[in-house]
């Protein structure tokens, strides 16, 4: 019965649990997807891969921040030839849907990985155009908008499972490159991925990241990830939102629900929490939608828009 | 949700000045500096050591007093750890930490077996553990030769009324050969409340496999390329575990979840999984 309560359609895949692991967290390995799900996430998105390996950077690739974390990774990924090794080893561990996240430095190259990982078995992609902190990707793709729709295009164009494209908040008119993304094929929005931040040491003068700038996230981006879902499900009604930025509590998942996501993602929490993160929002969000007497948490979705 | 429930924010990293510098062997030199945070670090647990615009690197405690005086034990591997053994006293670093659990405490019986900078941790164990007088300590320490032991003096110290073994591979000290060796002995004839080491994987697997054999308990320190250190990009993962949250410390019953990895396999920078 709790279960249904929390159930949710998503593009074509249905998530026992609304939340599901962000990209960039955990997400190298089969087995700890896997004690994602075990600690309660409806779905987990993998690391972003891309055609060939790369190491990321240096360390320090994280700041714990005041309110959150800095981070530049690099988008260190073993290549999708290695990594479809992985994405087999996770659909023979559980069923619960793989959202692979793809990375290229060019439209081929998005499609080359996103049909090797569709044919290993992913469950659905989500194109990382977003990422605040690798040349000649991410959001370099996501903030102009022919390219962006070259890209989803290219990708549409080879797999027949859902893309969900995440979207950078670090752009000016965030509604006009969702209606870019959704009118090149979209199956899903991830909104938003980190915003482009430093930190810099007073005492050595110098920025702390080794790659100086990188994406901040966690409860410093919450009310700014929020303000992003809630901008663009006021503009645009039936295209379905991932809610992703500083999401730590149950308190956090509704709000995003309210401003018009159907689903939510969690990364930085399971930090200063655990993987189990997920059991202690789903407990909340299901009292609470008990205490409102809603069936089902896609009542509660875009509530916050009715006037 | 308070700010001050964020461990994230009670985090944040602290610049300071090393305070003292000591060469222990031609490749290994401690670092003392002031750290509130660390104070009451427990051991086992790690921080990571920002070395100014070239690299963060994880390392155990060796060391930390209710003042706040922190110590580390690093050897001269790599980039990183090459340009810290350059650094003088007054140099300025980067802390992040403590990290990670701790060992447990316990009483009775206990064997301590440490291999190269892996023994830092179990020193600043056994000081912890000889405040209690119920305990018998037996501590084994190996290095290749004579002069890369470390800590010699601090251990005859702690191990006063217990036992200290020492090997080396070249037999210039102690018993000739690896660590491992006089441990199936003792397991044989003793049987032991607690075991816990520190060292190169490998010796940690030849470990556990000798302790599973003769059903007794041991806790092992891992170590793995770490990152974030909070438990979030998954770059230090052995099984389902996190090494930077999870652990560093594993038990028996962990090390046997684990064990198609441990000392077999871990991830590379990439991720990718590759032999040790």
């Amino acid at each position: 019965m709790e279960g249904s309560l929390l159930r949710v359609q998503l593009a074509g895949l249905s998530l026992d649990y609304p939340g599901m692991l962000a990209s960039g967290v955990l997400g190298y390995s089969a087995e700890s997807m896997f004690r994602v799900i075990k600690g309660g996430a409806g779905a987990v998105v993998t690391k972003s891969v891309g055609l060939y390996s790369r190491e990321g950077y240096a360390n320090p690739t994280v700041v714990q921040a005041k309110s959150g974390l800095i981070n530049a990774m690099g988008l260190p990924n073993p290549g999708i030839d290695v990594y479809v090794g992985e994405i087999r080893h996770v659909k023979a561990l559980f069923c619960q849907p793989l959202i692979v996240s793809v990375f290229g430095y060019s439209a081929e190259e998005y499609a080359v990985v996103a049909k090797k990982a569709a044919e290993a078995g992913a469950d659905a992609l989500e194109l990382n155009i977003s990422c605040p902190h690798v040349k000649q990707t991410g959001s370099e793709i996501g903030q102009n908008p022919n390219l962006l729709s070259e890209v989803i295009k290219a990708v549409k164009d080879v797999v027949k499972i859902p893309v969900f494209v995440k979207l950078s908040p670090n752009v000016t008119d965030l509604v006009l490159l969702a209606n870019v993304a959704i009118n090149a094929g979209a199956d899903a929005l991830t909104i938003v991925n980190t915003l482009r931040a430093i930190a810099i040491d007073v005492e050595t003068t110098m920025p702390i990241l080794n790659n100086i700038k990188g994406g901040l996230s966690g409860p410093a981006v919450k009310h700014v990830a929020l303000r992003c879902v809630y901008d663009i499900r006021e503009k645009i009604e039936h295209v379905p939102i991932i809610g992703c930025g500083g999401i730590s509590n149950w308190q956090d998942a509704v709000e995003f629900f309210l401003a018009g996501a159907n689903a939510i993602q969690v990364g930085t929490a399971i930090g200063y929490h655990s993987p189990e993160v997920f059991q202690t929002i789903n407990q909340g969000i299901t009292k609470y939608l008990k205490r409102k007497q809603f069936r089902s948490v896609n009542e509660i979705v875009g509530l916050s828009h009715r006037r | 949700m308070k700010l001050s429930d964020y461990l994230t924010a009670a985090n944040t990293m602290r610049t300071i000045q090393i305070t003292k510098i000591v060469t222990e062997s031609p490749t290994v030199k401690t670092y003392t500096f002031t750290d509130k945070q660390c104070a009451n670090a427990k051991p086992g647990q790690f921080l990571m050591l920002w070395i100014p615009g070239v690299d963060e690197i994880p390392l155990s405690i060796l060391n930390a007093t209710k003042e706040g005086e922190i110590c580390v034990a690093v050897k001269n591997v790599g980039t990183a750890t090459q340009q810290l053994h350059a650094m003088q006293t007054g140099a300025t670093i980067g802390i992040r930490g403590p990290f990670g659990n701790n060992f447990t405490q316990n009483n009775g019986n206990i064997l301590l077996i440490g291999g190269g900078t892996g023994t830092a941790p179990l020193l600043f164990l056994s000081k912890t553990l000889t405040t209690n007088k119920s305990k018998k300590l037996t501590f084994i320490v190996g290095a290749r030769t004579k002069n890369e032991l470390l800590f010699i003096d601090q251990l005859n110290k702690v191990c006063q009324k217990g036992n200290f073994i020492t090997t080396t591979n070249d037999g210039t000290y102690g018993i000739q050969g690896i660590v491992t060796d006089p441990i199936e002995h003792l397991l044989l004839q003793e049987k032991f409340d607690a075991i816990y080491t520190c060292g190169p994987e490998v010796m940690v697997k030849k470990i556990f496999e000798t302790t599973q054999k003769h059903q007794q308990p041991l806790e092992a320190s891992l170590e793995r390329l770490m990152r974030c250190g909070i438990g979030l990009c998954g770059s230090c993962v052995i099984g389902k575990y996190r090494v930077c949250k999870d652990g560093p410390i594993f038990n028996n019953k962990q090390l046997t979840e684990i064990k198609n990895e441990l000392g077999i396999s871990k991830l590379n920078p990439n991720g990718n999984k590759t032999p040790i």
